[in-house]
């Protein structure tokens, strides 16, 4: 576990915000998938912060959310975000910058 | 649903047909018979630069500050800032609308290059997002703009046509009136085919080039559920934002008037029966360059002016100062009568742009400014803008719309000495009511102008060809001399006339000859009768003489006798007589 962390930018905390609307399979599939990647990659790197957009509707604008579930990445830069339920692994990995394009 | 309740009306409709809500849109409401389908999507499509955002905006800006409904405005394309900025030219303050809470711009920033796809998701977000922006403001009009975007942001296009016919359902769901734009495609009306989705209406704008004159149109090409106009009609951007043209009022129902309005020319006013133009009526001044059209129609308006009607002066060729500068040559005082806001001037070069822009912008000042007459100088200008039919067909829009609005106009038509004059360029002489020819004469190596009335319907107006003068003080008719070699004008009129005044003269004099001569002729008779009669009483008085003469010598002679007789008898009384003898 260790050293696949080290792979990774070293030691940078991950904040990750998941917005979803409501209990729906699609959030729920995608919450359970990335916290397994973050388990994987990202051992005690990472805070998941996840926002219901029917509870707070107002937080979409700021965060230009317009598909949901949609994984935001804020720290570390650049800013990305992974639309879907998180399904295809590899996708999340290289959209989050743990895993290099064409790794 | 709510909105449904707080939109006007027409009141031509039935209760049963469809509602609808204002735009608010100059002309726009006219088309569609009372606005957008209330509480559904329209969609308004049209290529690059054709004023969609625009035209959205001010259906939103318009409900926000006329009908007090709030709207919100999702934006695919342009940042709010932009947005401000592009209506900040048309006299509207955005920011000031949002801060007061009635618009709510929403921006929907899709960064293709921060975001990745992974397996399922759907647009909820966007749903959300628009939902909470509707409900903070309570809008009732919505603008999507332009939701295509989402096309080329995202790769799945399945999700998304499956959401966006779930986005339609959900604004009709949710009772706001909606407009989204989309782009033209090849074929199709929209790139995306977003036509598919929106049933209810559906309006096109075009924006074409025409021999380098751009024009606006706008069409409507579906609109479920109600009547409306079918045709391409001519819309214009300015400072005070959209308006269209609705043309096709040609239903010949307009009211008339009998009245009579003076021409402004006080010996051309004897020529028609009623002593002037009919009040609502058209007319056409044509004559070739330099005939004093333009003089003419200015004072038509200077005695409009100051019978204390509001004019407007449409000039296509000079700057209205020119013209005041020189009609105040002929004694016309334009600029008196703009002192006192009777009299406006709109002066535009015809290749400003195209017809129906013209007719577009014409139609905007006249209802702005409501003259009761117009003057349009000169229309031949149009034609370097448009063919003979298009000028024509405008002219007739633009007729029909002044006898509507019982406005008097007045065209000016420069004819060409090439073309048979019979027939205007323009070929509106069948259209208009009363139409005035001003011709050259030309003769003796002068040019005169002759002044004629071709036509004046329903009012009976001298045949005669008169000479037409600009004068110091004005315009003037003069009565043309009819010599034995035609029509006489200018210096030969003139000539003609002194000619005629030495003639008189001389005749005069020898007139007096003639008498003197009798007066003559009688005291010789006079005399002659005088000696007669002197003549005559010598030879009566001899006459007498004789005659006396011979009377004593009777006497005498009778005495005699009487002597003798009585001396035969006696003596003494003889004796007595004889020795008086």
């Amino acid at each position: 576990m260790e050293t696949r962390a080290q792979t990774t930018n070293m030691g940078e905390l991950y904040e990750l915000r998941l917005y979803v609307a409501g209990k729906t399979l699609k959030s729920v599939t995608a919450l359970s998938n990335l916290k397994k990647y973050c388990e994987e990659h990202l051992t005690e790197q990472y805070v998941i912060e996840v926002i219901d957009l029917l509870e707070n509707p107002q937080l979409a604008e700021g965060d230009q959310i317009f598909a949901v579930p949609t994984l935001v990445k804020k720290v570390p830069e650049p800013v990305r975000k992974i639309i879907g339920d998180l399904s295809n692994e590899e996708k999340v990995l290289v959209g989050l910058n743990i895993r290099p394009k064409k790794a | 649903m709510s909105s449904t309740t707080s939109s006007p009306q027409n009141p031509n409709l039935s209760i049963t047909s469809l509602p609808k809500t204002r735009t608010g849109i100059q002309g726009l409401d006219q088309i569609t018979m009372g606005g957008l389908p209330t509480g559904r999507p329209t969609l308004i499509c049209g290529g690059t630069g054709c004023g969609k955002t625009l035209f959205s905006l001010e259906f939103l800006i318009r409900g926000a500050q006329e009908f007090n409904e709030p709207g919100v405005f999702m934006a695919f394309e342009e940042k709010p800032q932009e947005l401000a900025m592009n209506v900040a030219s048309l006299g509207f303050d955005l920011q000031m609308l949002q801060h007061e809470k009635k618009i709510k711009i929403d921006y929907v920033h899709i960064d293709r290059s921060e975001i990745e796809e992974t397996g399922e998701y759907d647009l909820e977000g966007l749903f959300i997002r628009l939902g909470y922006a509707i409900d903070t403001i309570g809008a009732k009009r919505v603008v999507l703009d332009t939701l295509e975007n989402l096309f080329g942001s995202l790769t799945d296009e399945g999700i998304l046509r499956a959401e966006l016919r779930r986005l339609f359902t959900w604004l009709k769901d949710k009772g706001v009136t909606a407009i989204i734009t989309g782009e033209s495609g090849e074929k199709t009306l929209t790139r995306q085919g977003l036509e598919e989705y929106v049933s209810d209406c559906v309006i096109l704008l075009d924006h074409r080039i025409i021999n380098q004159i751009s024009t606006r149109r706008l069409r409507i090409i579906k609109y479920r559920g109600t009547l409306h106009g079918t045709n391409e009609y001519p819309f214009l951007i300015d400072e005070e934002g959209i308006s269209v043209l609705p043309v096709t009022s040609l239903q010949l129902n307009k009211p008339v008037s009998s009245e009579t309005i003076s021409t402004g020319v006080a010996s051309l006013d004897d020529m028609f029966s009623g002593g002037g133009y009919y009040r609502g009526s058209s007319i056409l001044v044509s004559g070739t360059a330099g005939t004093g059209k333009t003089s003419m129609s200015s004072s038509f308006v200077n005695k409009a002016c100051k019978d204390g009607l509001k004019c407007l002066f449409f000039a296509f060729e000079e700057s209205p100062q020119q013209i005041i500068r020189n009609m105040s040559s002929v004694g016309v005082n334009l600029q008196s009568h703009i002192d006192s806001g009777l009299l406006s001037f709109y002066a535009s070069r015809p290749t400003l742009y195209g017809l129906e822009m013209h007719l577009v912008a014409i139609h905007k000042a006249i209802k702005k400014f409501k003259p009761q007459v117009v003057v349009l100088d000169p229309i031949t200008n149009l034609i370097t803008i448009g063919s003979v039919s298009e000028v024509k067909a405008m002219l007739v829009r633009l007729i029909d719309f002044l006898q509507e609005e019982q406005i008097t106009v007045m065209f000016t038509a420069l004819t060409l000495n090439t073309v048979v004059n019979e027939q205007t360029d323009e070929g509106v002489s069948s259209l208009v009511d009363v139409w005035l020819s001003i011709k050259d004469i030309e003769v003796n190596g002068e040019r005169n102008k002759g002044l004629y009335v071709m036509k004046s319907r329903g009012m009976k107006h001298s045949n005669q060809v008169r000479e037409f003068v600009i004068e110091d003080s004005g315009l003037n008719l003069l009565d043309v001399y009819l010599g034995p070699d035609g029509i006489l004008t200018g210096s030969a009129r003139e000539s003609h006339r002194i000619e005629e005044e030495t003639g008189q003269l001389l005749h005069t004099n020898a007139q007096d000859l003639k008498d003197r001569e009798l007066e003559r002729k009688r005291k010789v008779l006079e005399s002659k009768i005088d000696s007669l009669r002197t003549e005559f009483e010598s030879i009566e008085e001899e006459l007498n003489k004789v005659y006396t003469e011979e009377k004593i010598k009777n006497d005498v002679i009778r005495q005699t006798r009487e002597q003798i007789t009585h001396l035969r008898r006696g003596t003494t009384a003889f004796g007595n007589e004889g020795s008086n003898d």
